[in-house]
């Protein structure tokens, strides 16, 4: 007797649970059940689980009957006639959807050829256990997993061609790869999601060697010829967005040239590639501080009081400009309307972006790193045909992370450059190396990828040959120019007189509490002292009630409030204490300083 | 000829009068164990001369901020223990805290500890495995339940009759008299009697229903029988050529009082039973030797000064104190230094009822109003005459 569970409640017994779910798997193989139902039994509690509820991960198999597959090359043949649909399949009962559950019972060969009479299910292709993006990266199996992992996260940070119709479009934060290819070494993943339509990276010739250092750490050494041919260049884009807002009471915000009583008027060079619309022409070169959309809007509170005061409204400045450090130049502007019927102004920024120092790349095998020095062309080290290699790939990244996928690619990738033919390189069923080294043998080169190198300033021939191929590069989105940041004296934050926080309010790098300790460790005290000068006031202080006193600018003299006239000293006080003074105060606590001298 | 702790304090302090009591007694102790035997009198002062600018060189210099460097150097080795702490998943019968929550338990002066523990030395012939398990079995706490197979009451007669194990009885060295006698002491509202093997307990008040009965029946089960109190499990090793008896649970008060049991030795892992029955200075040194020793077994190097000097500052007030805002933070002279640490309105709202003053002579305050900090640098003063 085993019990029968639907989705979880208990919906009464059978003899024999086994028996029962493979009737069941029958019936819906049939197509008297639902294919969306999964039947598990679990042999440990003699029980037997259906579910068919929805929001359950499934995979398709082919189903084996006998140790054979009931998928034929018939079916094979109707599919590619277009006479066949996936969905035919399915109703068939040839293909069917397993359950995390359902698996349990099931036994899947890999390959056809592995198949015994024990098998349940065939898998459709090695393939299918990778995702979309996952199955991009060649010779996967030949790479340690999780590398496997990495590189498919990394062609998702790719700088590539997302859209056709990019130029009328409106997103934000978008990457254009200038002059994308097709990878050279590919996997039939590539055919199936029409790569070749959005692809994301381009075939550069790698050199694995070191040269001055500079590709250390998983650096890497670009030439300067190369990036000057286009090689990784890219555009960014940046939509800015100002809408006319109404506010209660009739007041609206108007899109124009701010005049100059406005509150918050910047200057007038800022206001200058605004036409008389108050919006910027396309293809203005704009700088920080720029402004794109001029704006004004009614003041933020109106009091009764100034409602009825005889001086004219003063309308505040609104106007959307370029942040600290950006710079671009005017794509295209669109005067719309938004889902509330004001009118709205969209522009759209374009900022090309050459790669430079700092720039982040990437293989497709999670071997990325950032450009170490940008080396002229004519010092770089050629090979004996006078190649120049696009990237210096450092040899140190390879043992320890075990992407032997990489190497197989640059092999590949040259014999295809050669041969001009692309290389299948699909997880588990890609050419075979000894195939493609033959093949590069009978195109006049080493078999095993090495070549003769020359050094590029001296032109003395290097003691040992260099492994150079061809790969597919990805520029991945993380840009110095989107990053770099630094800061000696600038804006602070109007409480506490301590410098903002954060890149976009070039603000400052916090010295914070463990920062401290290893300052106090050190018994560097005057060193701590200086460092949190940030924020340093100079008080006057009462010395018979020891509260905070103040000083007239205009009669030159200091008092107390407190007490009147009496004698006041000044004390260097963080102003943050000053605040929390100021809290205990609003707390109805006395905060009595008592003042002595130092010495 | 071997050369004495005395012998060399003596040729030591001849040749250098100026050095006398300068060094303290273990380091002579250890100097008179690494000398050569024949040794002249003035290669011995040179020796010690050397002896005693190393000395100097070691000690800390005035201004050095201890304490900040030994919480540094524990904390550091510790934010590594958080991962590795939970891989010793029953390698033993004894599952014992170690790793950071061990740590944090100490440090943190909890007196309910999570798994406490003795670690029970025996005298000569037990140590060698005599009587070893009637000797464990002494130790370990003993209920009514422990020796009864079934219990069940009686609602005609309303009492309750329970199955006594002999067997088990026999084992333990428990009579029906000491039983009986045992039963009344622990709980004083019965009546007992044993006939064979059966144990009859009724309550003593007249009128009593079933269910009195039943919370009487519920309470006898728990009733302490023999044993040491607080024990819960006994397990005998072999540690280095003797009988070591390992427990779960801890009552070393109790444990001390035993006959064979060698008590120079014995130990528990409970910091504060230590201190009631041994004192704050054993108190003390056992704070070093469990954090000392869970930082050893998680493979870590930590000098033990900086142990030393927490566990001195726990030990400060001659009772064990937690590094926490009830114990050796809430005694802080400053009160900005108190309220920089957990709950600060409370401190400030105290501070102003009492009108405390804040002599501003530690770190944290100092920090707070941007002065130099009386710490490496900032402990000098210089003050220039002008003439």
């Amino acid at each position: 007797m085993s019990d029968v569970y639907m989705s979880g409640k208990f919906v009464g017994t059978v003899e024999d649970g086994e028996s029962f779910a493979g009737f069941l798997r029958e019936e819906r193989r049939r197509g008297s059940l639902s294919e969306n139902a999964n039947v598990f039994y679990d042999a440990a509690t003699n029980e037997v689980h259906v579910e068919a509820a929805k929001g359950r991960l499934r995979r398709p198999l082919i189903v084996v009957r006998d140790g054979s597959p009931l998928l034929t090359s018939e079916h094979v043949e109707k599919l590619a006639r277009n006479e066949l649909k996936w969905s035919d399949l399915v109703k068939q009962g040839i293909i069917e959807y397993v359950d995390a559950a359902e698996e349990e019972n099931v036994l899947v060969a890999f390959f056809e050829d592995e198949l015994t009479s024990e098998h349940t299910h065939l898998e459709l292709t090695p393939l299918a256990m990778f995702g979309v993006v996952t199955g991009l990266v060649p010779y996967a199996n030949f790479n340690s997993a999780q590398k496997v992992n990495t590189g498919s996260k990394n062609q998702k940070q790719a700088l590539g061609f997302y859209a056709s119709n990019y130029m009328i479009r409106m997103d934000m934060d978008v990457n254009l790869l200038h002059e994308p290819q097709n990878p050279v070494v590919r996997s039939v993943l590539h055919d199936i999601s029409d790569y070749e339509k959005h692809p994301s990276g381009q075939n550069l010739v790698v050199a694995v060697m070191s040269y001055k250092g500079y590709n250390m750490e998983d650096a890497i050494i670009i030439n300067k010829g190369s990036i000057d041919r286009g090689m990784g260049r890219g555009s960014y884009y940046r939509p800015m967005i100002s809408e006319e807002l109404r506010y209660s009471g009739g007041l609206v915000d108007e899109i124009c040239i701010p005049s100059k009583d406005v509150k918050g008027y910047k200057s007038e060079k800022d206001y200058r590639f605004l036409e008389e619309d108050g919006i910027i022409y396309p293809e203005a070169p704009i700088k920080e501080g720029d402004v794109v959309i001029g704006k004004t809007s009614p003041p933020r509170f109106l009091s009764s009081m100034e409602q009825y005061s005889l001086s004219a409204e003063t309308r505040r400045e609104s106007s959307v400009a370029m942040k600290h450090g950006e710079e671009g130049v005017v794509d295209f502007v669109l005067i719309t309307e938004s889902s509330e019927g004001n009118k709205l102004v969209q522009v759209k920024i374009r900022d090309q972006r050459i790669p430079e120092v700092g720039d982040k790349f990437s293989s497709r095998h999670g071997q990325k790193g950032v450009i170490g020095i940008i080396v002229p062309e004519a010092d770089m080290p050629f090979t004996a045909s006078g190649i120049t290699p696009d990237i210096i790939f450092s040899p140190h990244s390879i043992p320890t992370r075990m992407t032997l996928a990489h190497l197989i690619e640059l092999i590949a990738g040259k014999t295809g450059a050669l041969a001009g033919r692309y290389v299948d390189g699909t997880v588990f069923a890609s050419e075979p190396e000894e195939k493609i080294r033959k093949e590069l043998l009978s195109l006049g080169f080493r078999n095993n990828g090495l070549e003769t190198f020359y050094n590029g300033e001296t032109g003395e021939q290097f003691e040992v040959s260099i492994f150079v191929g061809d790969m597919y590069y990805l520029r991945l989105k993380h840009m110095v120019a989107n990053k770099i940041h630094s800061r000696a004296r600038g804006p602070i934050q109007l409480l506490t007189r301590q410098p903002t926080e954060g890149r976009a309010k070039e603000g400052g790098l916090r010295l914070g509490e463990m920062e401290k300790d290893t300052f106090v460790a050190h018994g560097a005290a005057m060193l701590l002292k200086e460092r949190f000068d940030s924020d340093r006031t100079i008080v006057p202080v009462c010395e018979s009630c020891g509260m905070v006193a103040i000083y007239d600018e205009f009669k030159r003299r200091s008092y107390c409030q407190v007490c009147g006239e009496s004698a006041i000293s000044f004390i260097e006080i963080s102003y943050a204490f000053k605040l929390i003074l100021d809290e205990f105060k609003s707390l109805v606590l006395y905060p009595q300083l008592k003042l002595k001298t130092k010495y | 000829m071997r050369l004495w702790k005395g012998d060399v304090e003596k040729m030591v302090s001849d040749a250098l009068k100026e050095l006398q009591g300068i060094l303290p007694e273990s380091i002579y102790q250890s100097m008179a164990e690494s000398l050569p035997e024949k040794l002249s009198e003035s290669k011995a002062a040179l020796v010690a001369k050397k002896l005693v600018a190393e000395y100097n060189e070691m000690k800390v210099e005035p201004g050095e901020s201890v304490g900040l460097v030994a919480a540094e150097s524990i904390g550091e080795p510790g934010t590594q223990m958080t991962l590795d702490t939970f891989h010793f998943a029953g390698v033993s019968e004894m599952n014992v805290t170690m790793g950071l929550p061990r740590i944090i338990e100490i440090l943190d002066g909890r007196k309910k500890l999570i798994t406490p523990m003795m670690e029970i030395y025996l005298k000569k012939p037990y140590s060698e495995g005599q009587d070893i398990k009637k000797v464990a079995l002494m130790i370990k706490e003993t209920c009514l339940q422990d020796i009864v197979t079934e219990f069940s009451i009686n609602v005609a007669d309303s009492r309750i009759e329970a199955q006594l194990d002999l067997l088990r009885m026999r084992e333990l060295g428990i009579s029906d008299v000491t039983l009986i006698k045992a039963l009344k002491a622990s709980v004083p509202s019965i009546v007992v009697d044993v006939k064979g093997s059966t144990l009859f307990m009724k309550a003593k008040a007249k009128e009593s229903g079933v269910s009195d009965v039943f919370k009487l029946k519920e309470k006898a089960k728990e009733a302490y029988v023999k044993g040491v109190r607080g024990v819960t499990q006994v397990l005998p090793v072999r540690k280095n050529d003797e009988y070591v008896i390992l427990t779960f649970g801890s009552n070393i008060k109790k444990v001390l009082q035993l006959p064979f049991v060698d008590e120079t030795r014995t130990t528990t892992n409970d910091v504060f039973e230590i201190e009631s029955t041994l004192g704050v200075e054993a108190a003390r040194q056992a704070i070093i030797d469990e954090v000392y020793k869970v930082i050893e077994t998680q493979g870590l190097n930590v000098d033990i000064r900086h142990l030393m000097l927490v566990a001195d500052v726990m030990c400060a007030n001659g009772k064990v104190k937690g590094i926490t805002r009830y114990g050796v933070v809430s005694e802080k002279a400053s009160v900005l230094a108190r309220a920089s640490f957990e709950t600060p309105i409370k401190h400030i709202i105290n501070a102003s009822l009492y009108g405390e003053v804040d002599n501003l002579s530690s770190v944290v305050e100092n920090v707070m109003l941007n002065q130099p900090i009386p710490v490496g640098t900032g402990i000098t003063k210089l003050i220039s005459k002008n003439k």
